[in-house]
């Protein structure tokens, strides 16, 4: 996977973790990948409900010690 | 306009007091559908924070101008963020402190009745999970059923009612919440009772509470009697209060019956729950007033915020106590059932003691509706 920018949204509460992605994936082109890692639980359901509403595709999550990774595709 | 900001109590008020009250609720759509804040006058609005990010102005005229706006999330800081916004908008709204998980915390103890001699009986109320537990207290001593994990709640109640814990039950092993019970005898040094059916994997000290034990409270001698009533669990143990009163744990609800399957053995113990429910109850008298350990929905409480009933009304109206053909009623109980409460697996660990997670992990796993009953 060839990703294009990576966000640590690590340590940060909800609302913050989307509003930096949403931030991040605004900078990024049309197919290109964001990376993202949280530790806030309530991004597990909430980035993939984000990017459905717009648009964008979750390429992989995965936990890996405690972390939330995320590979989101610009819609 | 300033944000306010409203505890779960205020909240409580809303519930109990039958007042009108507008949710925005900001959480996504599943955590919306799964489980909210109810009142019976409450209306609400599901939008994700998410969805917000770039304005509130769509919104705007959804949101009534003549009643409370409260913006809930599941912890806090997205409904601060949205209630800020809608702030900047010129809208007055709230926003709920903790969010659901202080909504699923809050206990609301309301007293049920006197008792002879200044004795008095309390139901608390925890509206967002739906649990409810129970103080008697009689004469400077007090007993305690069915606790739920907050137990300083309990053991401040009893300080201020200047009385003394002596006698804490569990009605059963529960599975949807964890239980207070053993750490507020262990605190206050009253005696920890537990059905030993249900006790078989647990890893510390109770006192065995079986048929017929009957302890006194208070020197008016308010009479708590136990009453084996299995069915939702095989140790499942209702009691008779002042001989007015049916506390029937999880086995029979106001408007629902028990479900029989969370320990893995519904075909076991659905013939024991028809039993509890179709013949050891109707020996009972129709005057006692049942006292569930949950509601499942708003429409379950009195006026006064209890939820109580005559148990002759409830032959008469709870369907689950109406189901005469035997086949069918196995069907019903154990066909169909409801998703089971969340990490219910994990929480029957805890109250075993054979794990010990902290407190948000607990809060975690308390997470959503109880789901104990079967309609």
């Amino acid at each position: 996977m060839d990703i294009k920018k990576t966000l640590d949204a690590k340590g940060l509460a909800c609302p913050m973790p989307i509003v930096k992605t949403k931030k991040a994936i605004d900078t990024i082109n049309s197919g290109e990948v964001l990376e993202v890692l949280v530790t806030d639980k309530g991004a597990l359901n909430d980035i993939p409900a984000w990017a459905k509403s717009g648009g964008h595709t979750v390429l992989e999550q995965k936990t890996e010690e405690d972390i939330l990774y995320f590979y989101i595709q610009k819609a | 306009m300033t944000v306010k900001k409203w505890t779960a109590a205020n909240v409580a008020r809303k519930v109990i007091n039958n007042e009108e009250l507008f949710i925005l609720d900001v959480r996504n759509q599943d955590a919306f559908e799964d489980w909210k804040a109810e009142g019976h006058k409450f209306e609400y609005l599901n939008i994700p924070y998410f969805e917000l990010l770039d304005g509130v102005e769509e919104i705007l005229p959804k949101l009534p101008t003549d009643k409370d706006v409260l913006v809930v999330c599941a912890k806090e800081g997205s409904s601060v963020m949205v209630a800020e916004m809608l702030s900047e908008a010129g809208r007055e709204v709230a926003y709920l402190e903790g969010g659901m998980k202080s909504w699923s915390s809050y206990l609301e103890p309301i007293k049920v009745t006197d008792l002879e001699n200044g004795g008095e009986l309390y139901q608390f109320v925890r509206l967002g999970k739906g649990c409810l537990s129970y103080m008697v207290i009689s004469e400077g001593e007090a007993a305690i059923i069915d606790a739920v994990r907050f137990t300083d709640v309990f053991t401040t109640f009893a300080n201020e009612k200047g009385v003394t814990i002596k006698h804490v039950f569990d009605t059963h092993l529960h599975a949807d919440h964890i239980s207070g019970g053993r750490h507020i005898a262990a605190a206050t040094g009253a005696t920890y009772y537990l059905p030993p059916k249900d006790a078989t994997e647990v890893v510390f000290d109770y006192t065995p509470l079986t048929d017929g034990l009957n302890v006194k409270i208070g020197s008016s001698q308010i009479d708590v009697n136990a009453l084996y009533s299995p069915g939702h669990t095989i140790g499942s143990t209702s009691f008779v209060i002042d001989d007015q009163f049916l506390l029937t744990g999880d086995i029979l609800f106001i408007d629902s019956i028990g479900r029989p399957d969370l320990a893995g053995l519904a075909e076991d113990w659905v013939g024991d729950l028809r039993e509890t429910l179709y013949t050891r109850y109707r020996e009972l008298s129709e005057d006692l007033v049942v006292l569930p350990a949950h509601f499942m929905i708003i429409d379950e409480l009195n006026e006064d915020g209890t939820v109580a009933r005559r148990l002759g009304d409830l032959f008469k109206e709870n369907h689950g106590l109406n189901i005469e053909d035997e086949a069918e009623f196995r069907s019903t109980v154990t066909d169909n059932l409801p998703p089971q409460p969340n990490a219910y697996e994990q929480i029957r660990q805890v109250n075993m003691g054979k794990i010990t997670p902290g407190h948000d992990e607990q809060t975690e796993m308390e997470i959503g509706p109880n789901r104990c009953a079967v309609r």
